[in-house]
């Protein structure tokens, strides 16, 4: 098999990987410090490219005007973030996990027909931007610079999520409340705020990478649940909660699928499957999450 | 009848139980007393098998119980309340006890009769000794504090338990139910001919009605032997009974 | 505060039957199909019901279970000619048989892992009928399984001539009523009373001697079976087994159903799916934004009745009753 092949897989398999890891570190967040899994993750991944696919027509359509339009789009959807948080999630946090769980599937009903409503049901599609328009060739393989821009910056951002969760005093307190929610309420600190700001940031991080995506992938109803289920498959491998579970988790997931073409051509997601249920038998918690019952 | 021999047990370096003794009799009334954090709760737990300990044993008339799972430590005969209040909140009254006997007398797997046929009168003379009859219908969560209380150790005792537990049972009641509670814990015993060990706050509770007191102080006995020993022990009271010499 | 006794002695399953079974006579043939899934579903819920009102599980993944009996009872069928007398009971059999698999790793796990993991398996048995087109038929999935042999039913006494519809109709929901009769049964026995202490308080349940576990793996399998037979029915009545009776959004539908009808009543989860097939049939031919409906629904049930329709229900009545009833000194 040609080194070329190979290699261009990986890369493949690499920008997967980043933009799963964007997605699923959100997810991972949210759950880790509120105990909520929230479907309407993947809405707001989609939201975030429809937005941006908007922002790019209203403020240029030939592309030059990408970033602006991407963080435009991403700041649009954390503010509905912190709508859906103050308005309504909220009232459900004293009750059982199920309502908290419906509640984020009924918003995944209601957004993603909104969407088709808005925008109706054909696929949308965003320009490179100029920059990173080009190819590189490495290894006899054309990478495109965009490609290489999120498999930059997807690290990036994980170190600087880590950094800020382990060296800041907001990361303390979001970490204490993923261990132990009563320790955070001695250590007097504002749980209500806390849960906003992690809800936000976490719709944030949605947005930006369905903003992101849109140069690569066309913009279409349904990518909410197919990016859902994937972020979903993530966290269970790396464990939910767990931030550089999250990270490996994706490396894992976008590796699997890439070269999982050549055990099972047709059907690679087969063999992520297969990965998620032995790791579910082996270790149930996920391979960094820790066991709790 | 049990006999507890140098338990361990540490939670992330911390260590919560540390080689803990005690031998308790027969229809002997223990009291495990100790200020808050002494280990009590978790040497409870060890007990029961709610937790692993590290090193050590537990055995009940001569046999090694160890970290058998706490289902298991139930059946042998060791009844338990908790702490938190922990009854079946939706169930009814009587229902609470009835299920417990269905699941003592491991009727549990059966499918095919109607479960409010078993054990009616049993259940109720039950609820009868616990002073709780006129409420058998009424649903458990909605029960006063006290009588929750009464419910759980209806609940306990329907395990027909040789050995009972008790981690605070007054914990939260008023100077008067504290008495009531404890009268009553002390004519079951004496009616069932029951092995009592229990943790307590209250001295004066404990110094009335203990045979035998063992003093926990940062996961260590400090202390341990009749009321007037253990009254009398200067170590005991400097540290626990906070009086100075 | 005294239990609801309210209809405590009444006969629901055998009055519901009877009631149901002049349907084909009375209604139109629409009636008829609206019937026949309305009673499918009604067994899926309950099935469902059985591990969330009275085991106190969030399963997410129960679709699983339905999809496996829609296919296995329609690959015996089509497949391998087998009857319907041994493919249904078959087909409950090997939903059972996956739900112990699953269910052995799903009970390891409490709350909200458990729901997850229920999912994720759910998933991977989708992802499996989606591509295993040699037996599952992939994405085309498994269409023109036969209708059982039915005639005999015509030819009971005082049916007269039925359409084929209207014999599957009356199959299922003889079959429905049955299931009823046997998961009430469990309900009320000693082992369903075990399983709601579990429900109350599983650390409590096991300090009476019960191994949590365990039970909670029973109820697993028992649920699934059951919604392994509404799957086999629907599968019939569908003409075919389809990846989509696997697909989560298939499993959140029956969670939805149940707490609408409401968790805390044996008919409660029956009536929530009377009330969601009914809805979507009214909707759909107005809309095709029947997702958008449906989450609003859901939205009104999360924040305003919580209890469901038959909690609210039961609930008004005896506010009524106490303020009809002359006060007692």
């Amino acid at each position: 098999m040609a080194a070329s092949f190979l290699f261009s897989q990986f890369v493949g398999g690499l920008t997967t990987a980043m933009f799963l890891f964007l997605i699923a570190s959100g997810l991972s967040l949210v759950f880790g410090v509120m105990r909520v899994v929230n479907f309407a993750h993947g809405t707001f991944y989609m939201l975030g490219a429809y937005l941006a696919w908007q922002a790019v027509q209203w403020l240029s359509p030939t592309g030059e005007n990408f970033w602006p339009a991407a963080l435009l789009a991403a700041l649009g959807i954390a503010v509905l973030g912190a709508v859906v948080e103050r308005l309504l999630l909220r009232h459900l946090y004293g009750r059982e996990e199920l309502y908290q769980l419906l509640f984020t599937y009924a918003l995944v009903l209601i957004l993603g027909d909104a969407a088709k409503f808005i925008w109706g049901t054909g696929q949308l599609s965003v320009t490179r931007p100029p920059v990173l328009a080009a190819s590189l060739h490495l290894f006899g393989a054309e990478v495109p610079l965009y490609n290489l821009f999120i498999m930059i910056l997807g690290p990036l951002i994980a170190l600087g999520g880590w950094l800020v969760l382990n060296r800041s005093g907001a990361g303390r307190l979001v970490r204490a409340a993923s261990y132990d929610r009563e320790m955070l309420d001695a250590l007097g600190a504002n749980v209500g705020t806390i849960y906003t700001g992690m809800f936000v940031v976490s719709a944030f991080l949605a947005g930006l990478s369905g903003a992101l995506v849109t140069p690569i992938e066309s913009v279409v109803p349904g990518m909410d649940v197919e990016i859902i289920v994937q972020a979903f498959i993530v966290v269970v491998i790396g464990g939910l909660g767990s931030f550089w579970g999250t990270f490996w988790g994706s490396v894992i997931y976008g590796q699997v699928l890439s070269f999982g073409i050549l055990i099972f051509p047709g059907f690679s997601l087969f063999s992520v499957f297969a990965l998620m249920a032995v790791i579910l038998i082996i270790r149930p918690w996920g391979l960094f999450g820790r066991p709790i019952r | 009848m049990l006999d507890v021999r140098k338990l361990s047990k540490a939670f992330a370096g911390f260590v919560a139980v540390d080689a803990v003794s005690l031998a308790v009799e027969t229809r002997q009334t223990t009291a495990v007393i100790g200020p808050n954090g002494a280990g009590k709760s978790t040497f409870f737990n060890l007990i029961t098998g709610h937790l692993r300990p590290d090193s050590g044993q537990v055995l009940l008339d001569g046999r090694d119980i160890t970290g058998t799972p706490p289902h298991r430590i139930c059946r042998l005969g060791i009844g338990r309340s908790f702490q938190r209040t922990n009854i079946f909140t939706r169930l009814s009254v009587l229902e609470n006890v009835q299920a417990a006997l269905l699941a003592h007398r491991g009727r549990g797997h059966d499918f095919w009769s109607r479960s409010e046929r078993f054990y009616r009168d049993e259940a109720e003379e039950l609820l009868g000794s616990i002073g709780l009859a006129h409420q058998a219908d009424s649903t458990a969560g909605t029960l006063a504090y006290g009588n929750q209380k009464q419910l759980e150790l209806g609940i306990a005792l329907a395990s027909d338990p040789q050995v009972l537990l008790l981690d605070e049972p007054t914990a939260g009641m008023s100077a008067t139910e504290t008495r009531e509670a404890m009268k009553l814990l002390e004519r079951i015993a004496g009616e069932r001919g029951l092995t009592l060990i229990f943790t307590e706050h209250d001295m004066e509770v404990v110094f009335s009605i203990a045979e035998k007191i063992a003093v926990l102080h940062q996961g260590r006995v400090l202390a341990k032997g009749t009321p007037a020993e253990v009254r009398a022990d200067a170590e005991v009271r400097r540290v626990y009974l906070g009086e100075r010499p | 505060m005294n239990r609801v006794a309210l209809g405590r002695s009444i006969p629901w399953t055998l009055v519901v039957f009877l009631i149901a079974v002049w349907v084909p006579a009375l209604g139109s043939r629409y009636d008829t199909f609206l019937g026949t899934q309305i009673a499918i579903d009604a067994l899926f819920v309950v099935s469902l019901n059985l591990l969330l009102g009275t085991t106190g599980l969030v399963s997410f993944g129960h679709a699983a279970y339905f999809g496996i009996g829609a296919y296995a009872c329609g690959i015996l069928m089509k497949t391998y000619g087998v009857p319907f007398v041994i493919a249904f009971p078959a087909a409950a059999l090997i939903a059972a048989f996956f739900a112990l698999i699953f269910g052995f790793f799903c009970v390891r796990l409490s709350a909200l892992y458990f729901a997850m993991l229920t999912l994720a398996f759910a998933q991977i048995v989708w992802a499996i009928c989606f591509k295993w087109n040699a037996v599952t038929g992939g994405d085309e999935g498994l269409p023109n399984i036969p209708y059982p042999k039915l005639d005999w039913i015509s030819s009971l006494p005082g049916l007269g001539d039925l359409s084929i519809a209207d014999e599957f109709y009356l199959l299922t929901i003889l079959m429905v009523a049955l299931s009823f009769a046997i998961l009430r049964q469990v309900i009320r026995s000693p082992f369903g009373r075990m399983l709601t202490t579990i429900r109350d308080n599983p650390e409590r349940a096991a300090f009476i001697g019960l191994n949590v576990r365990a039970y909670e793996l029973a109820a697993f399998v028992v649920a699934g079976g059951f919604a392994g037979l509404a799957g086999a029915l629907y599968g019939i009545f569908n003409r075919g087994a389809f990846a989509d009776y696997v697909f989560w959004s298939k499993s959140a539908e029956v969670l939805i159903m149940t707490i609408l009808g409401g968790i805390n009543y044996f008919w409660g989860p029956p009536v929530g799916a009377f009330a969601l097939v009914w809805l979507n049939q009214e909707i759909t031919s107005y809309t095709q934004y029947w997702p958008f409906v449906l989450g609003v629904v859901l939205l009104v049930l999360l924040f305003g009745f919580p209890g469901g329709i038959v909690g609210g229900l039961v609930a008004g009545y005896e506010r009524l009753r106490r303020m009809l009833r002359p006060r007692h000194a």
